[in-house]
């Protein structure tokens, strides 16, 4: 009996919707206090003066700690990216709205929360500059890290001027991403609780333990051995908490000023600014291409917004070398500096805002030639990767277009934008092609047999919610020959083996591939046990022979069984540690998942507005772990694309440098009624190359391409081509 | 820690006169009132709990529907005889906020919420509403949700509410009463243009008490429409939105009234357009030349321009739809 594959329920979903499951902020914690932080209402400039005196008057009052009075951090406060530069009281430069610039600490939350409020900052200002558009003869180029590696900023294959001069049709524009913020349901939170003086225990709502241990570590110079973090349940992050930030230093710090462990939680507003959020871009594509659609150039340049102090690089325009079969592409990427909190990987970075613009460029480049924009795209369907000319790990977009096409009904499609309605409402359809790298990072797992017959399997991954404790525990199952129930997998805690960033999609892929070759190794070894063993009835049986189904292991007509062959090792689990890694032989491959989008919009040709009634996605994503799980995946990934392209903006006040669109009545996520019928479908890959799970990743496939399906679609109703997003009434008019 | 004395009404009376005392403000739903208080908006030091006042029933008479203060938001968008007899009233309802919003949020709450503007909300910028001379940020701001009539140097925050809107087209009449007695205040003097004084909003005595709203049944009221564009298709404040009540009659319109939301600093009605419509016929030209009027004084900011158009064009809608129901 497979487990992989299975539409299981999420284990975890029962504690989830009874309140049992605690996540970071929940953990009781006996004696702790409870910090909040006051934050810059200034953008950029210095502290001149922080009056504690009435919030220290206040009763249950324990610290008010500013760059004044806190604890200088012994150690480094920033490392490798992707770890970011934080700001944890330890000056008083102001360098972004909402930057922590004090935090309170009292014995009860409402306490520490009124004493923020109490707390007086003066501060000299200076104008803040928070556009692109307003720096882009300061941009320059940076190396981009993306999926655990370093990329360079440009590329240049082929003569991409000379294919433009060549060209029939070309087609040269400028798109624009806001600026968005990630917005997951549970705000970042951290508890701090320090057992010695070196040595501290952290609860913390993140994506990736290892990161915090690290950062602690470095920051108060403590051995990381002596760092403990645990993230049991997270509440949505999507790259927002991938990176530890300032306030999870400044936990740290203010429960070792106050000597009590300390818990603390920001605000919904203290969220936009301070945990990044997707960079501002703004795009430049050129595409030519002879009569026929075969594309003879195509430049990809994206500019996109960092901070004063840190580099994030939103690579829009990694994907431009890798889809399209095109003897002359050049990509650039460019960054500005702004008076803004560093932008970080917000769900499909580079890949969702660079895909809106090469899409739709596409998109217009079909329209410039009068040719179907499938067709188009089929015309210059890559066999190999166009700009390195390896092969693809495997590839079946061509089936993921032809599936889509058949399923959304591509065929009714009008040739002519603003030609069709329906009940008043102007109809319209698009597509786009999706991708997005199939990451694979070491990951390292332990697995063992308990005497029961059933396993243990653990790794420091995390569940962002996604369904890693359900999809290991199939992988581990089938691994080891044990029925799914008979597996318990556990993650989340820096004393479990290392695993990567939960990021990327690429936590099925190398956690999975950790979690294979580790339970594979721990069937091994226990098979040798069994056959090297004069009172298992398996003894002197060849290992190859051995079949193992539902614990029982089983050659020649006889069996034993993991229960016993554990019970005669000595009643002790068996353990085994393993990890798997990419090595030389994926290199061979360009390493991607695709996909194929189509969208159908009604638009309301006097009020603009614009509701997306259907979309359909066929994508290829490797091996299918839970067919449940993976599909709610991409059918967040294409929700999430209708808020992309229709509703997200993290709004600056110019003058303030300030983001005004800051609650989630303000910041716009789709609600129910924003979505029609969403279908995901998938093509199921055998692919050995990729990684040994064979998993290319779903959890950011969804959205790729997504927004320029549904602009196209916008393009088709109503003949307006909207290179801004998002795609609001008033742009329609 | 500052302390909030909580009271719980038990009668009209003793809400009246709790109210009376220095900073103290009813407490409806909640849902606008402790919103602001979490934002540290508004610290009122005592808050009376009008939720328990015998004022939640919603009574039809022949010559309109009485709505009680505390009826909820859900409950008058569901009455069969606002649907029937003041249909503009309960689209408008169901437009506004979420299903659990709505269940909690009351009549008056909802004729009271503040402004959504987001620098009244943030302590951290400048505003005349929450502090009087302080100054506005929001002018040379972000200004896609503000107001483009009725605002001033001091303010341009908008009036949020859907409800009112309708209320204002139906020309309701607000019931209240204050230690000085009863009075009725007719809806259109109810909220206040910002001028000099944005942080004064209603017209109210300190202490004064909605008890409830009345609403005048006519011919016009019972074709009425409400037309709403926001950038979220539910759970979203106006981009632009209209009411309207039109009565034709041998292809003339007869009454007509009309008002605006999403675009002023308070629901905002032209009593110039309506006079215009009256004895024209109900087609698209007229509309237009009436939407036309209406935002004639309109001073649009750097980033509402657009609802210029954007409300003639919803008031068009709504003018159509109000004329073929009737
Ligand atoms: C996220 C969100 C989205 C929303 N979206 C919309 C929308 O799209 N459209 C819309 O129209 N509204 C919207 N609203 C606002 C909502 O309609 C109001 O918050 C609600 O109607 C207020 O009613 P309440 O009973 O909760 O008022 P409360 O918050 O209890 O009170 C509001 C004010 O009224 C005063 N008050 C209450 N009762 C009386 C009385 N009897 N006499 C005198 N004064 C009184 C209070 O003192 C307070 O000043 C939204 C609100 C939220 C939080």
């Amino acid at each position: 009996m497979k487990s992989v594959g299975k539409p299981l329920v999420r284990i975890d979903g029962r504690a989830k919707v009874t309140g049992e499951a605690r996540y970071s902020y929940e953990v009781q914690v006996p004696g702790a206090a409870y910090a909040v932080l006051v934050t810059s209402g200034v953008a950029r400039g210095r502290l001149v003066e922080i009056d504690t005196s009435a919030a220290e008057r206040e009763p249950g009052v324990l610290a008010i700690i500013t760059p004044r009075n806190a604890i200088r951090l012994p150690g480094k406060l920033h490392g490798e990216p992707p770890d970011r530069v934080v700001q944890a009281l330890q000056d008083d430069r102001i360098l972004f709205s909402n930057q922590p610039v004090a935090v309170a600490v009292a014995d009860t939350l409402e306490r520490a929360t009124h004493a923020a409020l109490l707390v007086r900052v003066r501060a000299e200002a200076e104008p803040p500059s928070i556009r692109v558009q307003d720096a882009l003869d300061r941009a320059f180029p940076h190396d981009i890290v993306a999926g655990g590696r370093k990329q360079e900023p440009d590329s240049a294959h082929g003569d991409a001027a000379r294919g433009m001069r060549e060209a029939d049709a070309r087609i040269e524009q400028a798109y624009e991403v806001p600026p968005e913020t990630h917005s997951p349901m549970e705000p970042h939170a951290t508890i701090a609780l320090w057992n010695a003086p070196d040595r501290v225990t952290l609860y913390d709502s993140s994506q990736w333990v290892f990161a915090v241990r690290n950062k602690i570590a470095n920051a108060f110079a403590i051995p990381k051995e002596n760092v403990h973090v645990m993230t049991k349940f997270v509440g949505g992050a999507f790259g927002c908490k991938g990176s530890p930030w300032s306030h999870v230093i400044i936990a740290a710090l203010a429960a070792k000023q106050v000597g009590r462990p300390v818990k603390l939680v920001l605000t919904r507003q203290q969220m936009f600014g301070m945990v990044g959020g997707r960079p501002q871009t703004v795009q430049a594509v050129a595409l030519g291409a002879k009569k026929d659609g075969q594309l003879a150039a195509l430049r990809h340049e994206s500019t996109s917004a960092t901070s004063r102090f840190d580099v994030f690089v939103e690579a829009a325009a990694l994907q431009a070398r890798h889809i399209y079969a095109c003897p002359n592409i050049e990509t650039k990427h460019r960054v500005v500096r702004l008076d803004i909190g560093t932008p970080t990987f917000m769900r499909a970075p580079g890949e969702s805002s660079g895909s809106f613009a090469l899409e739709s460029a596409m998109d217009e480049l079909a329209h410039a030639l009068a040719l179907d924009p499938l067709a188009l795209r089929l015309k210059n369907y890559a066999e190999i990767d166009p700009s390195e000319g390896k092969p693809f790990s495997s590839k079946s977009l061509r089936q993921c277009y032809t599936e889509g096409a058949r399923r959304f009904g591509w065929d009714k499609r009008p040739a002519k934008p603003r030609s069709q309605t329906r009940e008043g409402l102007l109809l319209g359809m698009g597509m786009a092609t999706a991708s997005y790298p199939a990451n694979f990072s070491p990951a390292s797992a332990v697995a063992r047999m308990l005497p029961d017959g059933s396993a243990q399997v653990e790794s420091g991954t995390i569940d962002l919610g996604t369904g890693t404790y359900t999809v290991m525990a199939q992988v581990a199952a089938d691994a080891l020959g044990l029925p799914y129930e008979k597996v318990r997998f556990d993650l989340g805690d820096s004393e479990m083996p290392e695993a990567p960033i939960s990021a990327g999609s690429m936590t099925a892929a190398s956690v999975g591939s950790a979690v294979l070759l580790t339970c594979g190794a721990l069937r091994e070894k226990l098979v040798q046990l069994a056959v090297a063993d004069p009172a298992s009835p398996l003894h002197g049986a060849r290992t190859e022979e051995v079949r193992v189904e539902e614990g029982r292991l089983a050659a020649q007509g006889r069996s034993d069984t993991y229960a016993d062959v554990v019970r005669r090792a000595g009643e002790k689990p068996i353990e085994v540690r393993s990890k798997a890694a990419p090595g030389e032989e994926r290199k061979k491959y360009t390493n991607l998942a695709f996909g194929a989008q189509f969208a159908e919009v009604l638009v309301d040709p006097d009020l603009g507005s614009v509701r997306v009634s259907r979309m359909v996605g066929v994508f290829a994503p490797g091996r299918v772990l839970n067919a449940r799980t993976a599909r709610s995946q991409l059918m967040g990934g294409m929700v999430w694309g209708i808020g992309m392209a229709l509703l997200e903006h993290s709004v600056y006040d110019e003058k303030l440098g300030r983001i005004m669109s800051r609650d989630l009545a303000d910041y716009h996520v789709p609600g129910n009624a924003d979505v029609g019928v969403v279908e995901p479908y998938f093509i199921e890959e055998q692919d050995e190359h990729v990684n040994p799970a064979g998993v290319k990743g779903v959890g950011e496939l969804g959205l790729c391409g997504a927004a320029a399906a549904i602009a196209n679609a916008v393009f088709n109703a109503t003949g307006r081509r909207i290179r801004t997003l998002p795609i609001t009434p008033d742009k329609l008019l | 820690m500052r302390q909030i004395a909580y009271q719980r009404a038990g009668s009209v009376d003793e809400a009246v006169q709790a109210a009376a005392q220095p900073e103290a403000a009813f407490l409806a739903g909640g849902t606008s009132l402790v919103d602001l208080m979490k934002l540290e908006v508004l610290n009122p030091a005592r808050v009376v709990d009008v939720t328990r006042l015998d004022l939640s029933r919603i009574e039809p008479r022949a010559d309109g529907i009485r709505l009680g203060a505390t009826a909820t938001n859900s409950a008058v968008a569901a009455h069969p005889e606002v649907k029937r007899r003041f249909p503009a009233l309960s689209q408008a309802l169901l437009s506004g906020a979420s299903p659990q919003l709505r269940n909690v949020a009351t009549v008056a709450g909802n004729l009271m919420q503040r402004t959504r503007c987001a620098y009244y909300r943030d302590l951290a910028t400048r505003c005349n509403k929450r502090s009087p001379g302080a100054g506005c940020d929001a002018i040379e701001g972000w200004t896609r949700m503000h107001a483009i009539l009725g605002g001033s140097e001091q303010c341009i925050a908008l009036h949020p509410s859907d409800m009112c809107v309708a209320l204002a087209a139906l020309e309701a009449t607000i019931h209240v009463r204050g230690q000085r007695g009863e009075r009725d205040i007719p809806f259109g003097d109810f909220h206040l243009l910002p001028g000099d004084h944005p942080e004064r909003e209603f017209a109210l005595e300190p202490g004064e008490l909605v008890t409830w709203v009345f609403v005048p049944a006519t011919a016009a009221a019972a074709r009425s429409r409400y037309v709403k564009v926001r950038d979220r298709i539910s759970y979203a404040f106006a981009l632009a939105s209209c009411a309207t009540a039109l009565e034709v009659a041998n292809g003339r319109i007869r009454v007509a009234r009309m008002a605006l939301g999403g675009v002023g600093t308070k629901p905002w009605r032209s009593l110039e357009a309506e006079r215009m419509l009256v004895g024209a016929t109900p087609r698209a030209e007229t509309f237009r030349r009436a939407a036309d009027v209406a935002l004639r004084d309109a001073r649009p900011r750097r980033d509402n321009a657009f609802k210029v158009e954007l409300a003639k064009r919803t008031m068009i809608r709504a003018l159509t739809l109000s004329a073929e129901g009737a």
